[in-house]
């Protein structure tokens, strides 16, 4: 008789079920149509799309990357047309794919963010929003209401307010304690949480004795962080009830794995899409050979065993 | 359409100690088009972690051709110059959008390639050639040695030189050679090259009233319009140069 062993990689993000662990993360991903001639988004279990902000913002000035041992620093500054342009030109292009959409929402107070996602809730295909309270990278906004708990509970409530469906707050690491912050956006209704956003860093040319990037600091990605960003969803997820989402670093399936022991219940993969445009498709079919190794008939059973 | 795939590197000639020409056998997407680039992985190299960009210099999907023609410009370049014949490259191409081709007979391209910025033009002076299209080529380097593939360009159009000794042709950069001097006979200016060079070759091109295309390098991440990372301000804010660029019209930027 057969038998069907797949293991099942089917996990819970607040009200939102996904065929799998693995999405993309915002800002790294475009709007996932980028990737199509790559990967079928159908393999994904979401796809966070680029952050979105009330006002269209044009970013910081180039130079806005520099290569770094294991990684790289980025200072884009949000670039992005708008929520209006969003709704008007990029929603209809993408709301179809079969996986999960969900949408990255900035701002620079709390108004601001609860009126993205005010419009954001008109869409119906837009299955979550993840609240970016952690880029480092813009002079208003963004980390300030990471840094402390009063800002990122300030946030959460005003977008709960606003948004109906799962919500997902996604947490600096440019903190003391990230706890503190993750306790503070689910007291205020957060759905889970999502962490690492980048670390703070810098790069100098020493030739030309100038800063490598335009806005002197910016956000370091890729495996350099993973460690800090596995230790960080270690100690948040024994910290808070809700689940959370693990990125920093991903690469491979074994790298997700890592997360997950670690108390992920889901991961976001970044930079590594930039090397292997089809890395998150990999991801996931390793993961399920992982399970099938070590005898996993279900992902949830390892979330958090460490 | 995009691909990802490992192609086979079959000849790798040292040029010169600062550049080497790269041949690669492999299954060639459809439609590869003169001024796109490949994102090169650079395998095995500790201190690369990103993809490379790099020009296209030839590509027949006939014969399944691929030749890059690259500078040594740090670790992930000096790794690719010094790979062995047999080794086998990931690659992600074709990106970018390309030269766009003139349609009449009778134009009179001048293809302006400072550097390792010569690479586009290959291709792009065979198709025009292919198109009954003679063009013209204004090749410059620091020295005579530098420039690259000359025989190879002469055997498609006219080569006029410049370098900054003086060595061959006229001593200078390329947007002072007497070719941009005065309105001259060009329907179209393509130019690739340092971008001293290039926004030189552009107010030339403003000057005499001539259209012109330059193709840029900025700092790339991703190569496909996700990251955001390499753009460049142009009249419709900033773009990225991989996506809808590399190649720009000069009416587009704010130079």
């Amino acid at each position: 008789m057969l038998t069907n062993n797949k293991p099942s990689l089917a996990v819970q993000i607040g009200g939102l079920p996904l065929r799998n662990p693995v999405m993309t993360a915002s800002g790294t991903f475009g709007y996932g149509e980028e990737f199509t001639d790559f990967m079928s988004l159908d393999t994904l279990g979401a796809y966070i799309v680029k952050g979105t902000t009330l006002e269209p913002r044009e970013g910081n000035d180039y130079p806005r990357m520099a290569e770094t041992p294991s990684g790289m620093l980025n200072a884009v500054g949000l670039q992005n047309k708008g929520v209006e342009y969003f709704i008007s030109h990029i929603y209809d292009r993408i709301k179809d794919f079969d996986s999960n959409l969900i949408v990255n929402v900035s701002g620079s107070s709390p108004d601001d963010y609860g009126e993205v996602a005010g419009r954001l809730a008109r869409l119906s295909n837009v299955n979550a929003i993840e609240v970016n309270i952690s880029c480092p990278n813009v002079k208003q906004g963004g980390m300030a209401f990471g840094t402390t708990w009063r800002g990122a509970e300030s946030v959460t409530k005003a977008v709960r307010k606003a948004w109906p469906r799962t919500l997902i707050v996604k947490l600096s690491p440019n903190v003391t304690d990230i706890t503190e912050i993750a306790r503070a956006a689910e007291g205020a209704g957060a759905d889970a949480v999502s962490l690492i956003n980048t670390l703070m860093g810098m790069a100098v040319d020493v030739e030309r004795r100038r800063p490598c990037l335009s806005t002197v600091t910016g956000g370091l990605s890729g495996p350099a962080v993973r460690p800090v960003a596995v230790r960080m969803v270690w100690q948040t997820a024994k910290a808070v009830k809700i689940p959370v989402i693990g990125l920093g670093g991903i690469c491979n399936g074994a790298d997700a794995i890592e997360f997950m022991l670690a108390g992920a219940k889901a991961v976001e993969v970044g930079t590594a899409n930039f090397i292997n445009p089809a890395v998150c498709a990999e991801i996931v079919e390793w993961m399920s050979e992982w399970c099938v190794r070590h005898g996993v008939s279900d992902i949830n059973e390892i979330v958090g065993e460490i | 359409m995009k691909v990802v795939r490992d192609f086979l590197l079959s000849a790798n000639v040292e040029l010169t100690p600062r550049f080497s020409l790269l041949t690669f056998q492999g299954e060639l997407p459809e439609g590869i088009r003169p001024g796109q680039f490949a994102q090169v992985r650079i395998d095995d190299s500790p201190t690369t972690f990103l993809r490379r960009p790099i020009s296209i210099n030839y590509a027949d999907r006939d014969t399944g051709t691929l030749r890059l023609l690259v500078r040594r410009a740090g670790d992930g370049t000096n790794h690719l110059c010094d790979m062995e014949p047999g080794s086998s490259v990931n690659m992600m191409l074709p990106l970018g959008n390309g030269f766009r081709l003139p349609d009449q007979e009778g134009s009179r391209p001048l293809l302006v390639g400072g550097g390792v910025g010569v690479a586009p033009l290959m291709m792009l002076g065979k198709e025009l050639a292919g198109k009954g299209i003679r063009p013209t080529f204004l090749l410059a380097a620091r020295t005579a040695d530098e420039l690259l593939l000359l025989d190879e360009f002469r055997g498609i159009g006219d080569v006029l030189t410049a370098t900054d000794d003086g060595s061959s042709g006229e001593k200078g950069f390329a947007h002072q050679h007497s070719a941009l001097s005065g309105s001259g006979p060009w329907s179209i200016i393509y130019c690739c090259g340092p971008a001293p060079m290039m926004k030189g070759v552009a107010a030339a091109a403003k000057k005499a009233g001539v259209a012109c295309e330059v193709s840029l390098e900025n700092m790339m991440a991703c190569g496909l319009g996700a990251c955001l990372c390499c753009v460049e301000k142009t009249v419709r804010g900033n773009v990225c140069v991989c996506t809808e660029g590399p190649v720009f019209n000069i009416n587009d930027l704010t130079w």
